[in-house]
């Protein structure tokens, strides 16, 4: 059973998505670090992240990637199929903070792809600014 | 070596190829798709549920497209471990860091995805070096940019994704100075003890002594509590003893020590006894008896202070 099949012909260039608001723990911070594979000292070890330059651990960019994938998807629906994801990293998610995602639908394409432009935004400033591409199903087509 | 000449060393990289395809250590598998949407509380149906899936035209579940990069990552003992395979990577990392570019950050990916990975996928990734800046400010420091292509194809050698890829290698900005610390405690210095205090500030360690009956007293006084003079010099103190007493301070705090505060008597070969702080031992691990040996701290420029440490034991 899928709910939320977001088509081609439902969404125009301007549509905003409802933002979504991600509390960032230290947990959740080492937990996306290890799920993706990235046992970077920065991602879980409070001092040696400062030795090396910062105030304390920070997310890695795979779980940014990650946290994207998920706001656009989640809007999208299941039936979405993610064709690019670029972003750029600014203010570093520390722990303690909250990362919001805004979204906005920024361009359609004849093949079916709609390009969103993503912004998460910390207490600090923007953490990630970018763009991410899907291609939604069409009237009548399933994928 | 000259600036140029490290310049030269780190653009010879350009072009060249980090990694060669390297696969990663396991296929696409239901069990790491779950860590991977727990842990970004991603509930898309698509990644484990079956039915789901094929209710939106798929064959099956599908890896999320974020995780791609997650499949060739080198895991945890390669990570850690000194005798991992070196890559390109590895000597240019090796090389940035020899110009002190010891920090990194990533900054910028940008994938492109061409199809769906699915359990069974085996990928594997290779990634060449684009370009290197020259040294920037940033925030964190001054830096350069490194900016790389992974290519990642599946077992048929298809490419799957590409994705450019961009780190800031960066000497870390210095720190600020802590704040100073509290200074220690003052001692209330009079006409009868400031003798001791002021051979202190010289490292020397001294023991009052009655200049009629020679016998040594401390803490310093006007009066030889042994016969009554008036009279008194001074010895100095061999700098040995033992632990007499002790007691570990806890609570109250005050900031100029660091605690747990190991505050103890210590009574000198001399005879004489006098409270001292202890280095170089854990609290745990003092011990009345515990033979002792004369150090110094300089707390500030106008304090000097005995303490004591374990001795050594001669090794034979």
């Amino acid at each position: 059973m899928i709910t939320n099949v977001k088509r081609y012909e439902d969404v125009a260039v301007g549509e905003e998505l409802p933002e979504l608001r991600i509390p960032l723990t230290r947990t959740m911070i080492v937990a996306t670090a290890i799920a993706s594979r990235d046992y970077q000292d920065v991602h879980h070890d409070p001092s040696l992240a400062v030795e090396r330059g910062s105030k304390d651990v920070f997310m890695n960019i795979l779980t940014t990637n990650g946290l994207v994938d998920r706001y656009v998807t989640g809007w999208a629906g299941p039936a979405a199929v993610v064709k690019a994801i670029r972003i750029r990293l600014g203010a570093p998610n520390y722990p303690g903070d909250t990362m919001v995602l805004t979204g906005t639908v920024t361009a359609k394409h004849d093949d079916r792809r709609v390009e969103i432009a993503v912004r998460g935004v910390n207490e600090i400033g923007p953490h990630v600014t970018g763009t991410v591409v899907v291609r939604l199903p069409g009237q009548g087509i399933d994928s | 070596m000259s600036d140029s000449a490290y310049e030269d060393r780190l653009q010879a990289w350009v072009g060249r190829e980090l990694v060669t395809r390297r696969p990663g250590q396991d296929p696409v598998n239901v069990p790491m798709i779950r860590h991977w949407v727990e842990a970004m509380e991603d509930d898309n149906p698509v990644y484990l549920d079956e039915d789901a899936a094929r209710a939106t035209g798929r064959d099956g579940v599908v890896a999320p497209a974020s995780m791609l990069q997650a499949w060739t990552m080198r895991g945890y003992a390669a990570s850690v471990s000194p005798d991992a395979e070196r890559t390109g990577s590895d000597e240019l990392t090796d090389l940035l860091a020899e110009g002190g570019y010891t920090s990194v950050v990533a900054t910028d990916s940008e994938f492109e995805f061409h199809r769906e990975l699915v359990p069974g996928d085996h990928v594997s990734v290779e990634e060449t070096l684009e370009a290197i800046s020259p040294e920037k400010k940033t925030a964190l420091g001054p830096g350069r940019f490194i900016s790389t292509v992974k290519t990642y194809r599946d077992a048929s050698g298809e490419i799957v994704a590409t994705q450019r890829w961009r780190m800031l290698r960066f000497r870390p900005a210095a720190k600020p100075e802590p704040a100073p610390k509290a200074p220690r405690p003052r001692p209330a210095i009079n006409h009868d003890n400031e003798f001791w205090f002021a051979a202190a500030r010289e490292h020397r360690l001294v023991i009052q002594r009655c200049a009629d009956c020679k016998s040594l007293r401390h803490p310093p006084g006007p009066c030889c509590p042994q016969c009554g003079s008036f009279g008194w010099d001074t010895v100095e103190s061999a700098g040995e003893g033992h632990v007499y007493t002790y007691v570990v301070n806890h609570h109250p705090r005050h900031p100029a020590f660091d605690y747990p505060l190991v505050v103890a008597v210590i009574e000198l070969t001399e005879g004489t006894r006098l409270i001292a702080n202890m280095t170089g031992v854990e609290p745990g691990d003092v011990e009345i008896g515990m033979p002792v040996v004369l150090d110094w701290i300089d707390p500030d420029p106008d304090l000097s202070l005995p303490v004591f440490r374990p001795a050594v034991a001669e090794e034979s």
